[in-house]
C-alpha cells in the first residue's frame, strides 16, 4: 500500500501536469475574476472565498480524468485490481496521493490567494481551513467520476458534468463556514462541521462506488 | 416474480397490461381535470393556484424518476438482470421531462406570484440539480457503447446521486427560503382545504399513471431495440439470422 503512494507520488511529481499546473490554474482563475467583476476590493472581499471555493474545485477537477487512465492504458490497473489488495483500498489510496499531490498544494497556495481577493487575516485562516478539510471531498467525489469515465476516450469533459451537481452541497457548506467566520452573524462551527460530515462520508461513497465503478468498466 | 423476469414473458405480459393502465389513467385524468376546473379560486392567488394541479404532481414524478431507477439500479447491479437494466434506462428520459416541465410550471407559477422567474432558492436550486443530473446520466449513457455496460456504469452513478433526493425532499424545511413548506403530507393532516387536496390526488395519481404507461411503453421499446441489435451483431458475424422473435434480449 505504501508502495502504491510513493509511486503516486513520484508519478505526480515528476511527470508533470500534477501539483504546479494545478496552483497555477487556481492562480489563473483567481487573477481573471478581478477583471471579470471589476477591481472593487469590497466586492472582492464580499465574494472572496466563493472565488477561492469555485477555483479550487475547477482545479481539482482538472487533474482527475487522468487518475485511473494512464493507468488503464500502461495496464498497471489491470494489475492493482488482480492484485491481493482489495480494489477499495487500493482507489483511496489513489485518491490520498491526488489530494495530496493537487489538493494539498491548492490549500497551501490558498492564503497568498486570499491577500489578492482582499480578504481579512480572520478570513484567509477561515477559508484555508474550510479548503483543508473540504477538498478531500472534491478528490473522493471526483474519483467516481474518474472511475465511472475511465473506459470513455474524452471522459474529460464528462467528468466535470457528473461532478460538478455532487460537488455543489460542499461547496455551499464550505463558502457558508467562510462567510460565517468573516461577516457573521451566523456562528461558523456548523456548517464547518457539516463540511467535516460531508468529507468523512465523501471518503466513503467515493471508494466504495468507483471501486465498483472500475470493476464494471474493467469487465 | 422470476417467471415474469423473462424477457419474453415481460413483453406479453406488459402488452396486455398496457392498454388496461392507459384507460385507467385516462379515467383518473378526466376525473382530475374536472375536479380541477371546479375546485374555487384561491382567496390569494385567484385562478393561477390551479397550475398547483400539474406542477406538484411533475415535481413528486421527476423525484420518483430517480428512485425507480435506483430500484433498478439495484437490480442490475445485485442481480444483474437485463430487465432491470431497461427499466433504469427507459425511466431516465421520462424522468428527466418531468422535472423538466416542474421548472419550467413553476417558473410560471413563480412570475405572477413572487414577481420573478427564477430564484435561488434552496428548493428551486435543488430540483435543477437534479436536471442536471439527469442530463449528466444521459449524457453518460450515451458516450458507452455496449449496452450492458453502460447500464452498470450508470447505475452506479444513479445510487450516487439517490443521496440527493432527500435533500430536495426536506429543502424546504431545512432551508426555509421563498418556496412554501410541506403542505400535503405532513403531521398532522393536510393543510389545503378538501376542495383542492382531492384534485391535486387524482391528478398525482393520473400523472403516476402516465408514467408507468410511457415507462412500460418505453421499455417494450427498448427491448425491442436490443433484439434488432443482437440480431445486427449475428447477421454481421455471419450467423443465419433464422432465430424466433422469442429469442432472449441479452445484448
Amino acid at each position: 500500500m505504501s508502495a502504491l503512494l510513493v509511486r503516486e507520488l513520484r508519478l505526480a511529481v515528476r511527470a508533470g501536469g500534477g501539483a504546479p499546473v494545478g496552483v497555477v490554474f487556481f492562480l489563473a482563475v483567481v487573477t481573471v475574476v478581478p477583471f471579470g467583476v471589476g477591481p472593487d476590493l469590497n466586492l472582492l472581499a464580499r465574494i472572496g472565498p466563493a472565488i477561492l471555493w469555485l477555483g479550487a474545485l475547477l482545479a481539482t477537477l482538472l487533474g482527475l480524468d487522468r487518475l485511473f487512465q494512464a493507468d488503464l492504458d500502461d495496464g498497471s490497473l489491470d494489475l492493482i485490481h488482480l492484485g491481493p489488495v482489495p480494489l477499495e483500498l487500493a482507489v483511496a489510496v489513489k485518491a490520498l496521493a491526488h489530494w495530496i499531490a493537487t489538493g494539498l498544494p491548492l490549500v497551501v497556495a490558498a492564503p497568498l490567494l486570499g491577500l489578492f481577493v482582499n480578504l481579512p487575516a480572520s478570513g484567509i485562516g477561515a477559508v484555508t481551513l474550510t479548503l483543508l478539510v473540504g477538498t478531500p471531498a472534491l478528490t473522493f467525489l471526483g474519483t467516481i467520476g474518474a472511475a465511472l469515465t475511465v473506459a470513455l476516450r474524452r471522459g474529460g469533459l464528462l467528468l466535470s458534468i457528473l461532478i460538478l451537481p455532487l460537488a455543489i452541497p460542499v461547496l455551499i457548506f464550505g463558502v457558508a463556514a467562510a462567510n460565517a467566520a468573516i461577516a457573521g452573524p451566523m456562528p461558523f462551527l456548523p456548517p464547518f462541521l457539516l463540511l467535516c460530515a460531508m468529507t468523512l462520508f465523501s471518503i466513503v461513497l467515493g471508494t466504495v462506488a468507483s471501486a465498483w465503478a472500475l470493476r464494471f468498466g474493467l469487465e | 416474480m422470476w417467471k415474469i423476469a423473462n424477457p419474453t414473458v415481460f413483453m406479453g405480459l406488459a402488452g396486455r397490461i398496457l392498454p388496461w393502465l392507459a384507460g385507467v389513467t385516462l379515467v383518473l385524468f378526466a376525473i382530475g381535470i374536472y375536479g380541477s376546473v371546479i375546485a374555487p379560486d384561491d382567496y390569494q392567488q385567484g385562478a393561477t393556484v390551479k397550475i398547483m394541479f400539474i406542477h406538484v404532481p411533475f415535481a413528486w414524478l421527476g423525484m420518483a424518476g430517480w428512485m425507480v431507477m435506483s430500484a433498478s439500479a439495484i437490480g442490475v447491479l445485485v442481480w444483474r438482470h437485463p430487465l432491470a437494466e431497461v427499466a433504469m434506462k427507459a425511466a431516465a428520459p421520462i424522468g428527466a421531462t418531468f422535472t423538466l416541465l416542474c421548472l419550467v410550471t413553476g417558473s410560471l407559477w413563480g412570475q405572477p406570484m413572487w414577481g420573478t422567474w427564477w430564484v435561488w432558492d434552496a428548493r428551486l436550486t435543488s430540483v435543477l440539480v437534479l436536471f442536471l443530473m439527469y442530463l449528466a446520466l444521459l449524457a453518460l449513457w450515451h458516450s458507452v457503447e455496449d449496452p450492458g455496460r453502460a447500464a452498470k456504469i450508470c447505475a452506479v452513478l444513479v445510487l450516487v446521486g439517490a443521496v440527493n433526493i432527500p435533500i430536495i425532499k426536506f429543502s424546504v424545511e431545512w432551508w426555509y427560503t421563498l418556496h412554501q413548506g410541506e403542505s400535503v403530507f405532513r403531521m398532522g393532516g393536510s393543510t389545503i382545504d378538501a376542495s383542492m387536496l382531492w384534485p391535486l390526488l387524482v391528478m398525482a395519481l393520473a400523472f403516476t399513471g402516465l408514467f408507468f404507461t410511457l415507462h412500460l411503453m418505453a421499455m417494450r421499446a427498448e427491448i425491442l431495440r436490443r433484439r434488432i441489435r443482437t440480431m445486427r451483431l449475428m447477421a454481421a458475424a455471419g450467423v443465419a439470422t433464422t432465430m424466433a422473435p422469442a429469442m432472449p434480449a441479452e445484448a
